[in-house]
C-alpha cells in the first residue's frame, strides 16, 4: 500500500495551529514549572526547616511517583466533583507545570549544592546576608549548571504535552487525530506529528546550546 | 594604650569527645601582626574561622573592635553577624573568587550590594585596590584566566574593599605553586607595613619570622606558646614547639 500524505498537506493549517497551541501550553507550563522548581528546590536545601522541607518533599514524592496522565485527569475530571471547573487549557498548563516543577526542583537543588561551599563562605565573610549571597553569588553560577539538565526537562515537557490532547485541548496531537478520524491515514499523520515534535525539540536544543555557550564565554570557568 | 581589635576569651569547640579548640585566649591590638603556626590538624584554621562566625564555637567570647561576635558560646544573631563580618577581611586558601564575575565586579559586589558605595565610587576604589596588589590591568577579565597568585591578590583586594579593621589569612599561600608564593607574601607584607591589623595562619616560617609581631604556636587545639618571633623561633620554651620547628625547618 502506498503512502498518501495528501491529508497532511490538506490539513497543514490546522496542524500548524495545533503546533502553536503545543508551544503555548509548553511555554506556559515551563514558566510555572521553573517557578515551582526554584521554590521547591530551594525549600529542600535546609532539612532543618521541617515544615517547608516536609511540604516540598511531599509534593516531590507525590508528583514523581504518580503518572502524569492520572494527575491531568485528577485536575480535569476530578476537581469538577467539588464544583471546580477549570478551562481545559488551564488544566493542561497546571498539570504539566506542577509535574515538571518536581523534576526542575531536583535540578535546582542539585545545581545549588554542587557550587563549592567556599563561594557562600566568601560572600558571607564580606558581610553579605544569606539571601543576597544566594541571589548574587550562588544562583548565577548554579544557573549555568542547570542548563543541560533543564534542556532535557524542557524537551521532555514538549513531548509530554501531547497528553493534553486528552483534555480536549487542540494541540498538534489533537489536530492530527482529527485529521486521522476523517482520512484514516494514521501512519502518515502520526509521522507528520512526530516530525513537528522533532522540529520543536531540535530548535529548543539549539537555543539552549547557544545560551550555554554564551554564558560560559570569556574565561568564565563554571 | 592601644585598642584591642580582636579579643578572644576561653574559646572552645568540640566534635563529640574530641576537643578541637581548648579554651583559647588571644588579644590582637591595632596594627599588630599575629602569625599562627603549628602542625596540621592543630586547629589553626578552625580557630580563625571562629573569629568571623564561619564556624560556631561552643564556649567562650569573641569581640571584634569591641563588638561581640560570640557571647558565652552563643553566636550573635545574623543581622549583627553580617555587620561584624564587614570589619573582618577573610582570605582563604582556595581563593573563592566568584567565577561568574569580572575581577572588578568581584571586588565591588559586596560594597555595592550592601549599599556602602555607589557603582562609580566602588569601581574607583576597586581600581585603587587592584593597583595596590599590582593587577590594575586585570580589572575586566574573569578569574578563570588568572594564575593562582593573581587570584589570591584579587581575593585580598576584594577583602580590603570592605575596609576591614582586621585582615585574616587562612593559609593564603598553601594552594599556590612555589614560584607564586612570593608575590602574595609581598602584598601581605606591604599591608603589614601600612599598619593593617592582621591574623595570619601560615606554613611559611621565613615569612612569619619577618612580619610577625607575635607568633602563636598551636598544637592539638591549644595555644602552647606565644611570643615575639625571635624568641619563639630561636629559643622556644616548649618541647613541642621545638619538635614542630625542627620538622618544618630541616627539609
Amino acid at each position: 500500500m502506498a503512502l498518501d500524505f495528501s491529508p497532511v498537506w490538506q490539513g497543514w493549517r490546522s496542524l500548524a495551529n495545533g503546533a502553536l497551541v503545543t508551544v503555548e501550553v509548553t511555554a506556559a507550563s515551563l514558566g510555572l514549572g521553573c517557578l515551582l522548581g526554584l521554590l521547591v528546590g530551594m525549600g529542600r536545601l535546609s532539612p532543618g526547616r521541617r515544615i517547608i522541607y516536609g511540604i516540598c518533599t511531599a509534593y516531590l514524592t507525590f508528583i514523581r511517583g504518580t503518572p502524569l496522565l492520572v494527575q491531568l485527569f485528577l485536575l480535569f475530571f476530578g476537581l469538577p466533583q467539588f464544583g471546580i471547573l477549570l478551562p481545559a487549557f488551564l488544566c493542561g498548563v497546571l498539570g504539566l507545570g506542577i509535574y515538571s516543577g518536581a523534576y526542575v526542583s531536583e535540578i535546582v537543588r542539585g545545581s545549588i549544592q554542587s557550587i563549592d561551599r567556599g563561594q557562600m563562605e566568601a560572600a558571607r565573610s564580606l558581610g553579605m546576608p544569606y539571601r543576597m549571597a544566594m541571589r548574587k553569588v550562588i544562583l548565577p553560577q548554579a544557573f549555568v549548571r542547570m542548563i543541560p539538565p533543564l534542556g532535557n526537562e524542557f524537551i521532555a515537557l514538549i513531548k509530554n504535552s501531547a497528553l493534553v490532547s486528552l483534555l480536549t485541548i487542540d494541540d498538534v496531537m489533537h489536530e492530527g487525530e482529527k485529521i486521522i478520524s476523517v482520512s484514516y491515514r494514521s501512519l502518515e499523520v502520526y509521522l507528520a506529528i512526530a516530525f513537528i515534535y522533532l522540529l520543536l525539540t531540535s530548535v529548543t536544543t539549539l537555543i539552549l546550546r547557544r545560551t550555554e555557550r554564551t554564558l560560559r564565554a570569556d574565561g568564565r570557568v563554571l | 594604650m592601644s585598642q584591642a581589635i580582636v579579643e578572644v576569651k576561653g574559646l572552645g569547640k568540640s566534635f563529640g569527645a574530641h576537643q578541637v579548640l581548648q579554651d583559647l585566649d588571644l588579644t590582637v591590638e591595632a596594627s599588630q601582626v599575629v602569625v599562627i603556626i603549628g602542625p596540621s590538624g592543630s586547629g589553626k584554621s578552625t580557630f580563625l574561622r571562629c573569629l568571623n562566625g564561619l564556624e560556631a564555637a561552643e564556649r567562650g567570647t569573641v569581640r571584634i573592635c569591641g563588638h561581640p561576635l560570640l557571647e558565652d558560646g552563643r553566636l550573635i544573631d545574623d543581622a549583627r553577624l553580617n555587620q561584624v563580618r564587614t570589619d573582618v577581611g577573610m582570605v582563604f586558601q582556595s581563593f573563592n573568587l566568584f567565577p561568574h564575575l569580572t575581577v572588578l565586579d568581584n571586588i565591588t559586589l559586596a560594597p555595592r550590594s550592601l549599599g556602602r558605595l555607589t557603582h562609580r565610587q566602588a569601581d574607583q576604589e576597586a581600581r585603587d585596590f587592584l593597583r595596590k596588589v599590582g593587577l590594575e590591568e586585570k580589572a575586566q577579565v574573569y578569574p578563570g584566566t588568572l594564575s593562582g597568585g593573581q587570584k589570591q591578590r584579587v581575593a585580598i583586594a576584594r577583602a580590603l574593599a570592605m575596609k576591614p579593621k582586621v585582615m585574616m589569612f587562612d593559609e593564603a599561600t598553601s594552594a599556590l605553586d612555589p614560584e607564586l608564593v612570593g608575590e602574595v607574601l609581598q602584598v601581605i607584607k606591604a599591608l603589614a607595613a601600612e599598619g593593617m591589623t592582621m591574623l595570619v595562619v601560615t606554613h611559611e616560617m621565613g615569612f612569619a619570622r619577618e612580619v610577625a609581631d607575635t607568633v602563636v604556636v598551636m598544637d592539638q587545639g591549644a595555644i602552647i606558646e606565644q611570643g615575639p618571633p625571635a624568641q619563639v623561633f630561636s629559643a622556644p620554651r616548649e618541647a613541642r614547639t621545638r619538635t614542630f620547628l625542627q620538622a618544618v625547618l630541616t627539609h
